[in-house]
């Protein structure tokens, strides 16, 4: 989108009908690095892509454990995203010392939602600049939720966002049918496999990604770098074997052919189809 | 509903008679005898309501006696708590009865909570302010944890619960506590506390209603030297674990024999390396 004369202020509105402060707050989010979830009727699995600033530096941190049946990933300016996840943890505090019971997802997802409205709506605020994938297990059963700048959010069976997330989205809408009764394990693989689209060509390592999962009988936590890499290791070699049936990648812009696993490691493009 | 309304009215005189009984009608008789009227008012009682407005106070303090408050906020459901820190471990030991007046209210009633991975805290005292102490102290730790990434340590955990006492200096919570766990190398600690937030770390301690039976005994068998004499000899128990595990169980046998607000049943919880342990041993119900 071009600059414009209605583009200086949050609350002015274009002609059109558009807020254009807010929608470049949503392309904040579609410049951070990717952020993916998907879930089952039990489990929930968050993964991103670390991004580091330089080779010294280590990487921010984007996913944040909001309580043990609630944890979220960011993509867009992880300071916003911080101070979001933690009004989120306060608030569950707050719910659970009132009434001793986790607090429903619906209901912080909701409070978020009209937390960032408010910004959408205040001349001397400006709207978080940070997309968040909300995943919690409550009574009603596993949810993930994005939550938008623009102060509204959805419910997903399974959703990426940020940068190359096209590729990530395109993967999930071809494999989504069968995340619902699909094991934790399972879910898992599908969220690396995910995060390996978004990575176009670079290899899949434990260093360069994190998983997070929350699930019944399981509370949020993310999955330690060994575990990681164990996975990784496991479906790689399967996926080369598997050649162009393993879940497809959308046509083309596919530079090179995949990351090797343990084995070849040259030449095969299992996304290729 | 009219007929409703209209008995809810209560006249002048009626509202005077109940707040003030009958001494504002004789002191006004006599003004009348005097010949005095108050602001050109005809009606007895509205002269009456406007002298007491403009007298209020003066004319409580002659009427009315003044009275003490009869509701106090607090209660004490009594009980006792012990603790006791070894070498590499912390017994944490509090009866299970919990009474109001002379009277139980249950025998199975915990006084204990764990409020980090190697903190325990026992508190005697009024429950119903203990617990929302410990809910208050479980909420800040999970701040904690999600801001460092680790559990609290026991002496951060003292700390806190000293802060947070103190903060309600001037509406206190009525809970005496001791605080148990092992500290950042592993050794046993007990902190002690009064009301307000007032603590300190000791090698044992014990709080609530037979605190004035069980800690004599302690200080005999468990008292080290000053740490003013030299060799410096350290507060913690030389003791085994399991022989602080028996001596609580002595002391507590002694205390339920002659304070009537201990008994019931006795809960122990010991940390060690290993973790959280607990068992129960019963106590005379009477």
């Amino acid at each position: 989108m071009f600059r414009n004369q209605y583009d200086t202020d949050v609350t002015t509105w274009s002609p059109a009908g558009r807020l254009f402060q807010v929608e470049y707050a949503m392309e904040a989010v579609k410049q951070g690095s990717a952020a993916i979830g998907l879930r089952s009727k039990t489990h929930i699995v968050l993964g991103c892509v670390n991004k580091a600033n330089s080779e010294l530096s280590s990487h921010q941190k984007k996913i944040f454990k909001v309580d043990d049946h609630i944890g979220v990933a960011i993509a867009g300016l992880t300071a916003d995203g911080r101070v979001l996840s933690r009004y989120m943890r306060n608030e569950c505090i707050n719910y659970s010392f009132t009434y001793e019971s986790p607090l429903p997802v619906g209901r912080l997802v909701v409070q978020l939602a009209d937390k960032a409205q408010v910004c959408t709506q205040r001349s001397w605020k400006r709207p978080y600049g940070v997309g968040l994938l909300v995943a919690g297990l409550d009574e009603s059963g596993a949810h993930l939720y994005y939550n938008c700048p623009s102060g509204n959010y959805f419910e997903y069976q399974a959703f990426a966002i940020g940068s190359r997330s096209q590729a990530a989205k395109t993967y999930l809408e071809r494999r989504f049918e069968s995340f619902t009764d699909a094991s934790r394990d399972d879910l898992v693989k599908d969220a690396l496999m995910a995060i390996r689209e978004t990575l176009q060509g670079e290899t899949l390592k434990s260093s360069v990604c994190t998983i997070a999962v929350v699930g019944v009988g399981e509370p949020f936590h993310i999955l330690d770098q060994a575990t990681v890499q164990q996975m990784i290791d496991a479906f790689e070699i399967v996926g080369e074997q598997e050649g162009p049936a393993a879940a497809g990648q959308e046509a083309s812009a596919e530079p090179e052919p995949e990351q090797g696993g343990a084995a070849a490691g040259e030449g095969v493009a299992p996304m290729d189809i | 509903m009219e007929q409703q309304i209209k008995s809810q009215n209560r006249s002048c005189t009626e509202a005077i008679l109940a707040r003030y009984g009958k001494a504002p009608f004789f002191f006004f008789f006599l003004l009348r005898k005097l010949k005095i009227q108050i602001c050109g008012i005809k009606s007895f009682a509205s002269q009456i309501a406007v002298l007491i407005f403009l007298l209020g106070r003066p004319l409580v303090l002659i009427t009315m006696p003044k009275q003490q408050a009869n509701w106090s906020p607090y209660d004490n459901n009594g009980g006792s708590c012990v603790a006791i820190a070894g070498a590499d471990y912390c017994v944490i030991a509090a009866d299970t009865r919990m009474s109001t007046g002379y009277n139980i209210l249950t025998r199975d009633y915990s006084k204990i909570c764990k409020l980090a991975n190697k903190c325990v805290m026992a508190s005697s005292g009024f429950q119903a302010d203990v617990k929302a102490l410990q809910k208050h102290l479980a909420a800040r730790h999970l701040i904690y944890q999600h801001q460092h990434n680790k559990q609290m340590s026991c002496p951060a955990m003292a700390q806190l619960l000293s802060n947070t006492l103190y903060y309600k200096r001037f509406f206190p919570y009525y809970s005496f506590n001791v605080l148990g766990g092992l500290d950042n190398e592993g050794k046993g600690c007990v902190f002690t506390y009064d009301a307000v937030g007032s603590y300190e770390k000791v090698g044992y301690s014990s709080q609530g209603s037979g605190s004035t039976l069980i800690m004599p005994f302690l200080d005999n068998q468990l008292k080290s030297p000053s740490p003013l004499l030299l060799p410096v000899q350290d507060a913690v128990t030389p003791l085994a674990e399991a022989e602080a595990v028996d001596l609580v169980k002595t002391v507590f046998a002694s205390a339920s024999e002659r304070d009537i607000y201990t008994g019931d049943k006795l809960e122990i919880v010991v940390i060690n390396a290993d973790g959280i342990n607990r068992e129960y041993m019963d106590l005379r119900k009477d």
